[in-house]
Order: C-alpha cells, then structure tokens, then sequence
C-alpha cells in the first residue's frame, strides 16, 4: 500500500470499537511509518459528536506523527447533519471519493525521498 | 392540535453496544412512515447523541420509540427516560459548548437544531426526560 495506510469503516461503530480503531490507527502508524492515512466513510450512515471526535483524534494524532488524514466518502446527508449538529470536523481533511483523496494525501506528503512504487501493490 | 400516538416499542439501554441495535431499531420505524434519507440521518444522529448522554450521564435507561402523527404530519418521537443525578440547570445545558463531562457539549443543543420537536425534564436525583420528534417531511 505504499506509504499509506487505507481503513475502510464498513459499519457503524460502538463507542468501544471506535476507540479501538483510534488506538490502533495510530499504533500501525507508527509501525508502518505511514506518511498518510485515508478513512473511507461511505459506509457510515451515522456520524455523531463521538464519532466526529474520534476521526478529528485520529487526524491530530497521526498528525504528531507525521502522517496526514484524508477522510473520503462521507454521505451528503451525514454532512448536512454533522453542520446542523455544530461540528464541521474542522481540521479533518476530506475528499469525495477514495480516488481524490489519495491524489490529495499524495499532493500533501513529498513521495520523492521514499522508494518508489515497484507496481506489486494495489491500492484498494 | 394534539399528537396521536400510534405505535409503541420500548428498549433499554444500559451499555454501549446496546446504542447501534437501538439505533437500527428507531431506523425501522422511520421507514415505516416513508421518512426521507436525510430526516433519517438527522433523526438517528440526534438518536444517537441522547442515548450517549443517557448512558454517560444517567447509566442508561429506557427509550420509547412511537410513531406519532400531528394532523397530516407524521412522524417518529423518541422518548429517553434515565433515572440519574438529572441537571441542575437545563437553560444552561442547553447552551452549545457546555459541558460538564469531557464532551465538546454539543449534545442538546445541537440535538435540538437536528429535530422538529425537542422537550426536556429533569429533577435532581430523580431523573431526566428527553422527548424529541422528527416529523417524515419535517
């Protein structure tokens, strides 16, 4: 997967499980010396204060390690919701789909030091 | 004009797992009544945000979910009943950024904005009430 790590939220979590995943985003990290982490949501039908704080602690977290968050995939109407809510996840980045925001983790994080990609890996 | 209760489910809440099957239960009665996507995801957040508070606050407690109608309105009302130390001062609660746990306190009032219906009541040592509706085109 190259310099990033790639975590697809396939249902909607518990608050342990968030917390959980929270824990060991950051923990695989640091293992992988990840440069970038991107969260597809678009499976997440709900996103609620709990869980908008934990994707805005991943981001900080990663970002104190040197890693960059990308969030994709969120449904218009969970974004509608998290705004009306009062919580517009400021400091997360976003982007559409899973494809934008690799090209956006990419424009934020210098590739050029890092081995290049020798085509074993996919990226989905 | 008065609201009419239609039907009833009650569940109790007291640990954390038990919040996503409450919330799929909620979700099912908001499809009974045809409730659009984005009134669903409204309604299940601010769902979502009271059991949290009910399970942080009042160590869980019970939810009543009614489809409830309001002449040509309906709709789905969920009530959240925790026998907790209740609050002391709800016009304060209500403000956006308090909060006396760790939370960002958007919880009420940020509930409040998300349905069309919001009623809360609280007695020290007794307990708090939260009823809050979302009527399907609300």
């Amino acid at each position: 997967m190259g310099p990033f790590l790639l975590v697809t939220i396939q249902i909607d979590l518990y608050d342990r499980l968030a917390l959980n995943l929270e824990e060991d985003l950051v923990r695989m990290v640091e293992n992988t010396s990840s440069k970038g982490v991107l969260i597809d949501i678009s499976a997440v039908s709900i996103v609620d204060s709990f869980m908008g704080r934990i994707l805005g602690n991943i981001a900080s977290m990663s970002r104190l390690l040197d890693a960059q968050t990308v969030v994709v995939g969120m449904q218009p109407a969970v974004a509608i919701t998290l705004v009306e809510l009062g919580l517009p996840l400021n400091g997360v980045y976003t982007a559409l789909n899973m494809e934008k925001g690799m090209l956006l983790l990419q424009s934020m994080v210098d590739t050029s030091g890092l081995q290049e990609d020798d085509g074993d890996h996919t990226l989905d | 004009m008065e609201i009419i209760p239609l039907t009833k489910g009650t569940m109790v809440v007291l640990k954390e797992q038990d919040v996503v099957p409450f919330r799929n239960s909620v979700k099912e009665y908001a499809i009974k009544i045809r409730m659009g996507l984005l009134n669903q995801t409204k309604l299940l957040t601010a769902c979502s945000e009271m059991v949290r508070n009910m399970l942080r606050y009042g160590n869980g407690g019970i939810t009543v979910v009614e489809i409830v109608t309001k002449g040509r309105n309906t709709g789905v009302r969920v009530t959240f009943i925790d026998k907790g130390p209740g609050i002391a001062d709800i016009p304060l609660a209500m403000q956006d950024g308090y909060s006396t746990g760790k939370s960002m306190g958007l919880g009420l009032p940020g509930t409040k904005r998300l349905v069309n219906e919001f009623e809360i009541k609280s007695e020290l040592g007794t307990g708090t009430t939260v009823t809050i509706t979302k009527w399907a085109n609300g």
